[in-house]
């Protein structure tokens, strides 16, 4: 690295630095994000999970579109098996498969990220500020938190999905519903990472600077607990879309006319023996999805692991 | 002559790992005769330990050895695990640093010890618990016969290092490997457990090999000394060699950035420029070339080989003959970081601007004081309970402490770990509540304001913290961090800002090109200058300094030191300076105040401290302190005292420090004594107070 004299009275101060550069001396000037980065890029597997992911996602949106059948269209063909027609095949009343599965696809996915942005969002503060400052405002989030975790969710949307079935099929209603469950393990997790990090010195610096707490928070405590909650928030995508398909398997999430691949694979259900390409396509779809999600989550886990960085 | 023990040959060890290979021992050669004692020192990364654990067979599975190692006949490197096992605990004992972990939590302390003697030894249970008790009482475990059925969290940090040496001695070595072994204790601890290390091995006949960093425990206690540096041995030699003759810049210069606690410390102290190279990519030629102030032409293209200079003295120098003569004086009294060749005027050509009012001239006249502590007191709740959590008891962690800083000084604050000297810190800078008294700053009283009203005051007094690593935001660059005071009292410009950082870059001795790197692309000393520039910042008129140096290596350690001292004559500031460090606290310090769970047992200047202190603790503390010089440590007699600091819980009656002292009486029982002058010039709190001067020289 070259290490230019800042003025001439230091060439002797550039000099000695060359040397140490020489010897070793000088680290690489590289951010937490960049090795973060770098070490990701060296996992396998997760790079090609995020390949996959990008790839489906860009398929799923613009497929829908491009492919000459809507997933709403009904054509001629009922019941077909997978042909160059319709390479997924194509259901009893005659939808082609593959526009479902590819819409079904976005909305999943959509949905779940819907779910992870709002869940990571209120769990993070929440649990920032529960554990910045402990005592009676902790007890009172955290109590909350646990009632939240209690609450028996499916119960709330069962009656959602019986009581407003018109917003019930609708997939950001979907989303809110499981955000607002959701959020409480990150709140947790946000929480322990802070009690942990308020201990540290550079934080009882901040309050010999004065700073408020809304800037001890926002710029050097959550910067500080990135690592948790961006693998948390992958893994809230994958989990999301599990519970979303197997609220849809059981008719409590989201309903037709939309689709998405937890309806696909219940309303295959009856028919998987004789027609077994409805539920395959879907169900391998899902699985994929999921894996690949859970696979960037490892990737991360390893990339951001603060255990990691001691060795460096 | 006695037979030789132990043979090193072409030791090397190197770890893979996935920056690279990791050379932490290369070519090490030693012996250890019978009933010797050799004391290895190095710097953190020198290798000292894996040397050790090289021979014990205990490294890592990424490590690669190469070399030998004889043991009366028996060679230790490439030796099966069963076999390795059978010479650990039997012919050779090892101690290892933290005793925290080297103990079973699960099991009573009197059965490990046993059970090492009936693993190895074919005698009766009893019997193995019988010699089990003397050994505990050998190593001044109190009511041994009792106690050993303890288990480990019942026993203070210095008895749980005392019970490990009891476990070496069990299956009476050859050798016992101490490795660190009182590294995390306390100055009179320390000394309670190097007494029980040197009874270990007078009652076993055993050598030892003692690996430290602290050159001190070395002169006490070693026969001879291995100076180790990157990895290898730089010189070797009878302790009076090494330390009155050193034939290798790197020995001159660690003796030579000690503070010693029997020199007036007068003069600035002279730091080893640079810091340690990486063991990965190491240096052409000599690994300390970078750092050497002698250093020339093939010093950077051959590395020098371990040399005899004398008989039994080895040096590894091209240059030993010059150094011999050189002397302390190669190294120049720097306070930059890595700019040994700069003088210190010529980095910060521009006068600094000082805040309105603490002009370094206009105040250091007046005696008024700056900072005013009157009485002050703080007690943490201790909660618990089985259903509902209440307020059980409380640690009196600050009980009642006056003090005055004045503008321009230094006030030193000693103590041992636990007496409240960080609470004291932090209870005066208002980041923890006070429980009652007062603190005065500069006309203001802090204590009782909202977080609001003392948002202007803090400007005026900024604190270093201890640990380089945890004091900075690991993810802000440095540049940011250093603004961030500017920042948050809304004095940074987009033109002016960036310039003031770059001045108080300048002004602790660190390039302003590195602004932008990160916290851990930094050394330690590097970091706490980092941390130094950030309480410059608001230009304050106080710094409270909280053990701003005892994470550091000693060669890194003397040019803060020197940093700080720069810092105060240019810009006038007064420090309090809290430190468990004697020796560090003698040379900066002005004043010095004593402190002992919660209360200053003593407080005057300087020299009236260490020269004539007359509390019984402040000379048992000064006494314990090992000083790095072999014929001093042989003639000192030292004030050993017994048992440990009582809980702050249930602090004793009376006068606290009763329970360890040798002169307590009935009244230090009933009566506290205060804090006052009782004849001997300055205050002191106790009843029986004697001159002793306890520092040799």
């Amino acid at each position: 690295m070259p290490e230019p004299a800042f003025d001439t009275a230091t060439t002797a101060v550039a000099a000695r630095e060359q040397r140490a550069a020489q010897a070793g001396l000088n680290v690489e000037a590289r951010s937490q994000f960049q090795l973060a980065a770098d070490r990701f890029m060296h996992h396998r597997l997760a790079l090609a999970s995020l390949a996959f992911f990008v790839f489906m996602v860009l398929v799923s949106t613009a497929g829908a579109h491009l492919w000459h059948y809507n997933y709403a269209q009904i054509t001629n063909q009922f019941a077909t098996g997978p042909s160059a027609q319709h390479p997924f095949g194509t259901d009893l009343i005659g939808h082609d498969l593959l526009a479902q599965v590819l819409t079904g696809t976005a909305t999943s996915i959509y949905t779940a990220v819907v779910v992870a942005a709002i869940s990571t969002v209120v769990g993070t503060l929440i649990g920032a500020v529960a554990g910045y400052y402990g005592g009676m405002v902790d007890a009172v989030l955290m109590r909350f938190t646990d009632l939240v975790l209690v609450v028996p969710g499916l119960a709330i949307l069962l009656v959602l999905a019986h009581g407003v079935s018109s917003l019930a099929s609708n997939p950001i209603w979907i989303a809110l519903v499981l955000a607002a469950l959701f959020w409480t393990y990150l709140a947790r997790l946000v929480r322990g990472t802070f009690l942990s990090l308020r201990e540290r010195e550079f934080v009882e610096s901040q309050w010999a600077i004065g700073s408020s707490d809304r800037r001890i928070i926002l710029r050097h405590l959550i910067p500080n607990a990135i690592g948790p909650i961006v693998v948390n928030a992958t893994l809230t995508v994958a989990n999301a879309m599990l519970v979303e398909a197997a609220l849809s398997y059981l008719g409590l999430g989201i309903q037709p006319p939309s689709v998405s691949l937890g309806g696909l694979i219940a309303s295959a259900e009856g028919d998987a023996t004789v027609m077994p390409w409805l539920f395959y396509f879907p169900a391998i779809f899902l699985v994929l999805i999921i894996l690949s999600v859970n696979f960037i989550g490892d990737g991360l886990r390893d990339a951001l692991d603060p255990a990691q960085r001691v060795r460096a | 002559m006695t037979g030789r023990l132990l043979e090193v040959s072409d030791l090397s060890v190197t770890f893979s790992t996935r920056e690279g290979d990791v050379q932490a021992v290369r070519d090490l050669n030693l012996r250890l005769d019978e009933g010797e004692t050799l004391g290895i020192v190095g710097e953190s990364g020198s290798g000292k330990s894996t040397v050790a654990l090289a021979i014990l067979g205990l490294l890592p599975r990424n490590a690669t050895t190469t070399g030998s190692a004889l043991c009366r006949g028996m060679e230790l490197i490439g030796m099966s695990e069963d076999d390795i096992a059978k010479v650990r605990g039997g012919t050779i004992a090892y101690i290892p640093q933290d005793p925290l972990s080297s103990l079973n939590p699960a099991f009573q302390v009197g059965w490990q010890v046993a059970e090492a003697i009936w693993t190895r030894q074919n005698v009766s249970k009893a019997a193995a618990w019988e010699r089990a008790v003397q050994l505990l009482e050998l190593v001044g475990i109190p009511r041994a016969a009792e106690r050993a059925h303890g288990y480990p969290h019942e026993f203070s940090g210095g008895q749980r290092q005392r019970i490990v040496i009891a476990i070496a001695m069990a299956n009476e070595p050859d050798i016992i490997v101490a490795d660190e072994p009182t590294t995390a204790l306390d100055v009179t601890i320390q000394a309670q457990v190097l007494d029980a290390l040197r009874a270990a091995r007078d009652e076993s006949n055993a050598s030892l090999i003692l690996i430290t960093h602290d050159l001190g425990v070395v002169a006490g206690l070693a026969d001879r000394v291995m100076v180790m540096y990157a990895g290898r041995p730089v010189e070797t030699g009878s302790a009076d060699q090494v330390f009155y003759q050193s034939r290798m810049p790197y020995t001159v210069g660690l003796l030579g950035s000690l503070p010693r606690l029997d020199a007036d410390g007068s003069g600035p102290l002279r730091p080893i420029p640079g810091s340690p190279p990486s063991l990965v990519v190491l240096p052409d030629g000599c690994s300390f070339s970078p750092r050497c102030p002698l250093a020339t032409g093939d010093c950077l293209t051959q590395a020098p080989r371990l040399l005899p200079v004398q008989p039994d003295h080895m040096a590894a120098c091209h240059r030993s003959g010059e150094v011999a003569g050189a002397g302390a004086g190669m190294f120049t009294a720097t306070w930059a970081d890595s700019t040994a060749d700069v003088a210190a005027d010529v980095l910060t050509p521009e006068p600094v601007p000082v805040a309105a009012g603490t002009a370094p001239g206009a105040e250091q006249v007046s005696d008024q004081p700056i900072i005013m502590v009157t009485e002050l007191v703080k007690h943490y709740p201790i909660r618990g309970g089985r259903l509902v959590r209440h307020q059980i008891g409380e640690a009196h962690a600050v009980c009642g402490v006056s003090l005055e800083l004045r503008p321009g000084e230094t006030l030193g604050l000693v103590g041992e770990s636990g007496c409240g000297k960080s609470t004291l810190a932090r209870s005066i800078l208002q980041l923890v509540k006070p429980t009652a008294g007062s603190v005065i700053f500069g006309g203001d009283e802090l204590t009782g304001q909202s977080r609001h009203q003392l948002q202007p005051i803090r400007r005026g007094i900024q604190v270093v913290f201890q640990d380089p690593y945890a004091s900075l935001d690991p993810r802000m660059p440095v540049g940011e961090t250093v603004g961030e005071p500017l920042r948050v009292h809304g004095r940074w410009d987009r033109q002016t800002g960036p310039e003031k950082v770059t001045e108080l870059f300048r002004l602790v001795g660190l390039n302003p090109e590195h602004r932008n790197r990160y916290p851990h692309e930094f050394s330690g000393g590097q970091r706490q200058r980092v941390g130094i520039a950030r309480a410059l910042a608001l230009d304050p008129s106080v710094i409270v300094l909280d053990e701003p140096v005892s994470a550091l290596d000693v060669s890194i350690q003397a040019g803060v030191v020197n940093l700080l001292e720069q810092l105060q004559d240019r810009l006038g500031l007064a420090y309090l300076f809290i430190a468990h460090d004697l020796a560090v606290v003698r040379h900066i310090s002005d004043r010095v105040a004593v402190m002992y769970l919660g209360k200053v047992v003593e407080t005057g200047t300087r020299s009236q401290v260490y020269d004539s202190p007359t509390h019984p603790y402040t000379q048992a503390l000064l006494s314990a302190v090992p000083v790095p010089d072999p014929a001093v440590e042989r003639r000192r007699e030292r004030i050993l005292l017994t048992g440990d600091v009582p809980s702050a819980t249930s602090p004793p009656s009376g006068c606290r420090f009763r329970t360890r002292c040798w002169k307590a009486d009935a009244i230090c029982a009933e009566q506290e004594p205060e804090l006052v002058d009782r004849g001997f010039g300055h205050p002191v709190a106790c009843h029986f107070p004697s001159l002793t001067s306890v520092t040799a020289r």
